[in-house]
């Protein structure tokens, strides 16, 4: 069969899926401030975006919350996993129910869903209802993660384990804690990801005592171009590369 | 079946993720079905009595022309990453494997980057003055530069953009799974190219080609912020309605039940989704 055309498409889809991207870090390097005619090359915007206070605050702020709410999904996820994976217990489909619910649901659904709950019991809008929020969302990739990878493992070590005397909690520890920790380092990335990218359901839960980045750049961008905006997009662009790579690199590795 | 007490373990972490689940999925949700029915409220949101007012609503013909317009556009984007994707998953699946595993890196790094800053990017190319009518003005092609942005166009490009990788990576898997061997049963039986698409390929990668529908068509009318940095004012999804009505205009038994749209269109896509697996399940046995 001819090869050249598939080959073709393939590389026309991957240019235009990539020519925003390479824009937006090219003109994260203009001097001109009009943002559109290049005008020589320059950090300025760099040097604008790290004078930023509240721009800085809001990175500092965003990032702390990526990892604790990446941290926080990781170990319910993976607690969840295992008792998906190991335990017979009543309602087990209900609450695999729940976890594809949220894995479908357009995010506006979860994000005025979570509204209505936190403003019924009166929880103040800021750091909590965001972290609580963004676990939410991210926990059931972290379920998927651990479970693909307990599913392809031999369940007699764990029965070893047991008949040697050792409890569930010794035994979840020292073997299976080992086995799935490939996927709780790539379910804890996807988190930190999913978190730091979030726009849709922080717009809802975020309160004005916490200000985050995707707001901040959602404020941003609504008006006008701004050009720090360029070059904070490269910044994410080089940190999001990072810890992709990070996560292949631990999942092609645990393969091995 | 050992008791609670000699399995702490066990106890505690289905307590926990029971508590998790319950209050913040199954309650939430609840609460909104329970919104769509209530009283606008001015000062505590919502009140008695219940009523369908806010399903009505949705037939105001205001809302109902920006549902439709919503609908629209989500269908178009839905469409544009079909076309575009099919041919895609196509062509990824018969690269070398080696080769494969690298596109598929290419393609999900866009998804991990802030898909905010993305869509501010389409709008440098996008403006009046910018690079794509630069170019287009430089080779002459035309003399004017062209309204793109602020244009339903821009919001359906807008979309395409963000959300092409969730059509093609179930595509690309049910590519994956189509054997060689039927394709060449299907050749041997005097099937021609045509008719081995349409009778085999099709009905083969339909379960991929709806879940793809599903992880498009829906965000395609949640994401806000596309027509807000993209769309200008006249081309709002439902997920706009939704933000203002939440937000702004504080109607939350409207906002409930647009939401409640949103779900049903979900569980419709599901159904046909499971429906089509199990006839390739049954036709397979």
């Amino acid at each position: 069969m001819t090869q050249w055309l598939p080959r073709t498409y393939l590389t026309l889809i991957y240019i235009l899926l990539y020519v925003p991207v390479v824009v937006l870090v090219v003109f994260s390097f203009n001097e001109s401030r009009t943002g559109y005619a290049w005008g020589g090359l320059s950090l300025r915007w760099y040097e604008a975006l790290f004078n930023n206070r509240a721009m800085v605050n809001a990175i500092w702020n965003s990032l702390w919350l990526a990892l604790s709410a990446a941290t926080v999904s990781t170990v319910i996820g993976a607690l969840t996993a295992l008792a998906l994976h190991r335990y017979r217990f009543r309602g087990k489909k209900l609450l695999n129910g729940m976890l594809f619910v949220v894995m479908m649901s357009p995010e506006i659904v979860l994000a005025i869903s979570l509204l209505a709950l936190f403003l019924l019991v009166g929880l103040q809008l800021g750091y909590v209802s965001l972290l609580l929020a963004h676990v939410t969302f991210c926990l059931p990739f972290v379920v998927i993660t651990v479970l693909a990878r307990l599913s392809g493992f031999d369940d007699s070590l764990p029965e070893a384990a047991r008949d040697l005397g050792a409890s569930d909690f010794t035994m979840t520890r020292t073997v299976l804690i080992p086995v799935i920790m490939p996927a709780l380092l790539a379910g804890w990335l996807l988190g930190f990801t999913l978190s730091l990218d979030d726009v849709v359901v922080s717009t809802f839960v975020s309160g004005p005592s916490y200000e985050i980045l995707p707001l901040r750049i959602y404020s941003m961008v609504r008006v006008g171009l701004k050009p720090e905006v360029n070059a904070l997009g490269a910044l994410l662009l080089v940190f999001s590369l990072v810890m992709l790579m990070l996560s292949q690199w631990i999942l092609i590795r645990s393969k091995r | 079946m050992r008791s609670v007490m000699q399995q702490p373990f066990k106890t505690a972490v289905l307590i926990l993720v029971w508590g998790w689940l319950l209050f913040l999925v199954l309650a939430p949700n609840l609460l909104v079905v329970g919104a769509s029915v209530m009283t606008r409220d001015p000062v505590s949101f919502l009140s008695l009595p219940l009523n369908l007012d806010a399903y009505g609503q949705l037939f105001d013909p205001l809302y109902l022309e920006v549902f439709l317009h919503s609908l629209y556009m989500a269908g178009m984007t839905t469409l544009v990453c079909l076309l575009i994707g099919y041919p895609f998953a196509w062509a990824l699946s018969r690269v070398g494997r080696q080769r494969q595993l690298i596109l598929i890196f290419l393609l999900i790094v866009p998804f991990w980057t802030n898909s905010l800053v993305r869509t501010y990017a389409l709008k440098l190319i996008l403006a009046t003055n910018g690079l794509l009518n630069s170019a287009l003005m430089s080779v002459g092609l035309i003399d004017e530069p062209l309204q793109l942005l602020y244009t339903e166009g821009a919001v359906i490009i807008g979309l395409v953009y963000l959300l092409l990788p969730f059509m093609i990576l179930p595509l690309y898997s049910v590519f994956e799974d189509l054997k060689q061997e039927i394709l060449l049963a299907s050749h041997d039986l005097g099937a021609g190219r045509l008719s081995t698409f349409v009778h085999v390929i099709v009905p083969l990668t339909l379960p991929g080609v709806l879940a793809g529908v599903m992880l498009v068509l829906l965000p395609a009318m949640g994401l806000f912020f596309v027509p807000d940095i993209l769309g200008g004012s006249r081309n709002l999804l439902v997920g706009n309605v939704i933000k203002n009505q939440f937000l702004d205009a504080r109607n939350w038994p409207f906002g409930a039940a647009a939401s409640i749209v949103l779900t049903v269109t979900m569980a419709l896509l599901i159904f046909a989704h499971r429906l089509s697996k199990q006839r390739i399940g049954e036709e397979g046995a």
